[in-house]
């Protein structure tokens, strides 16, 4: 009995998380000004979303490219960044290290609006007008902890000797670095580029403050902006859909990645 | 070279984009509009009965956020904790990807909930959305904190006769007490920097705090106001963070 009880607290609470993302999604295949009015089964939502009224298809379609231009790029520096960044984290002691590890978890710790604002200022103090550079630096700023905590820990696990034995045995250290170390902290990397892409794209706040006014917009802000006119308006609803399914799925494949690489580990 | 110098460039570049723009808050806090030093973005704050009111009114909704996040994530966290009812980690990914879906997203899909039951949207949906907005936050580390408890005390308890109540309230609560601790910080700061979706979630009739600081500081008149505002969040967020600290001792464990 209380074995019964306590699984139908959990099943109940997860049909209360998802319920939301359900009725989305269910409502998203039905062509009815509101959710909870069912009107037969019909894609054409997913039609209007791509090629209905000319000037707002066209707006979504460069949200989505501008969402996946800058995640990829950012997400892109960070790994390579993050790696670099990792390695020297990793050689140093004392009070460098200390410092420098503190400093990179205030991204992480940080709620996004005092991320946002804090760069916000500073791109308003140094002149620089919002657009895709200064959103692709934000979100660099606060992907790169996230890539150097994935691959921290397969530095901790490498034998220190192997980049050592190439240089004495004649390699550069361009060559080591991409003949040793990378290969070896390639899954760290692979896992970290697809957490900062991950984060990228769902970022909402820090984007919304250093976009600037230049009419860049990703698929968040674009979605802030309709939701914030007229609510929850039937084509955000194939368009949430889309999101939720595309992050659903990366996430999958970070975790199955992840407790493969545990997997082995054992 | 020396491998710990590859550490230098994100030095400087955590020196020029964290760092420095933190300092950047405070240095517009205190500037009046025209330049100069001046407190009086600390005296409007103080003054303006509208603004205290949403700040109030702000750190009020938060707190019962977090109370309710507390009351129905932690039976959930401990049922997860228990691996003869759960098998394998499936379960408990299930109650932690929502966590990593964006919190506009989120709160979309519970005005959606809310219009599919015809519940109009106010106050509860404000309350009910931030909730299910950060329940993931309050589940992952108590369940972690249960996770980790040797089970050799709960076999000491039961062995020294302790019934299954007295084993709970003796052992198994007091060693959780950092996970709810990071519960806590995980869920009560987001909530009380939200803005946006609080618009979103009551069609614009409730505001609160986030979304001041975010009128102000993106009009250039008002922008050092602006900053004052997100001094006072951050001052508050380092309260709650130092007083918090010593009792989280939960290892930073990743999310996923």
């Amino acid at each position: 009995m209380r074995k019964f009880i306590a699984k139908a607290y959990l099943y109940l609470l997860l049909v209360v998380l998802y319920a939301p993302i359900a009725v989305i999604i269910i409502f998203s295949f039905t062509d009815s000004k509101s959710i909870g009015q069912w009107k037969g089964f019909s894609m054409d939502l997913y039609g209007s979303l791509f090629a209905g009224e000319a000037q707002h298809a066209s707006n979504i379609s460069s949200a989505i490219c501008n969402t996946l231009v800058i995640a990829l790029i950012a997400a892109a520096i960070s790994t390579l960044f993050g790696t670099i960044a990792a390695i020297g984290i990793h050689n140093m002691h004392g009070k460098g290290r200390t410092a420098i590890q503190f400093t990179n978890n205030i991204p992480m710790i940080n709620p996004d609006i005092i991320t946002g604002i804090s760069l916000f200022l500073l791109f308003v103090s140094l002149g620089i007008s919002g657009g895709y550079v200064t959103v692709i630096l934000a979100h660099i700023t606060f992907c790169t902890p996230y890539v150097i905590l994935s691959v921290m820990p397969r530095l901790r696990q490498m034998n220190q000797n192997i980049y050592e034995a190439a240089l004495d045995l004649g390699a550069t250290p361009r060559q080591a670095f991409s003949k040793v170390l990378v290969p070896e902290l390639r899954p760290g990397m692979i896992s970290g580029f697809i957490l900062a892409f991950t984060l990228s794209i769902d970022d909402f706040a820090v984007t919304l403050f250093t976009k600037g006014s230049n009419g860049l917009e990703t698929l968040s802000t674009y979605i802030y902006a309709d939701a914030r006119k007229g609510g929850l308006t039937p084509e955000l609803r194939p368009l949430v859909s889309l999101i939720f399914l595309t992050v659903l799925i990366l996430l999958i494949v970070i975790n199955v990645r992840s407790s493969r690489m545990e997997n082995k580990n054992n | 070279m020396k491998r710990s110098n590859w550490a230098i460039p994100y030095a400087l570049f955590l020196a020029l984009f964290v760092v420095i723009p933190l300092i950047l808050i405070a240095l517009y806090a205190f500037r009046s509009y025209g330049g100069g030093f001046t407190l009086s973005n600390f005296t409007k704050f103080a003054t303006q009965s509208e603004t205290l009111n949403t700040f109030i009114y702000s750190i009020g909704i938060a707190i019962i956020t977090t109370i309710s996040c507390i009351l129905v994530g932690y039976p959930a966290a401990y049922i997860l904790s228990n691996s003869e009812l759960t098998r394998g980690r499936a379960l408990v990914m299930l109650f932690i990807l929502p966590m990593w879906i964006n919190i506009l997203m989120r709160s979309l899909a519970t005005v959606a909930l809310f219009d599919f039951l015809k519940i109009p949207l106010g106050e509860g949906a404000l309350v009910f959305g931030l909730s299910y907005d950060f329940l993931p936050f309050m589940i992952y580390p108590i369940y972690n904190s249960i996770q980790k408890i040797d089970k050799s005390y709960l076999e000491a308890a039961r062995d020294l006769g302790a019934t299954r109540m007295q084993t709970f309230t003796k052992v198994i609560f007091p060693l959780s007490v950092p996970g709810i601790v990071s519960g806590i910080l995980m869920v009560f700061l987001p909530t009380i920097s939200t803005f946006a979706i609080s618009e979103i979630l009551t069609l614009n009739t409730k505001r609160l705090f986030g979304s001041i600081i975010q009128d102000n500081i993106m009009m250039s008149d008002t922008m050092n106001y602006g900053a004052a505002l997100s001094l006072i969040m951050l001052v508050i967020i380092g309260i709650t963070t130092a007083l918090t600290r010593d009792r989280d001792n939960s290892e930073q464990t990743s999310l996923i």
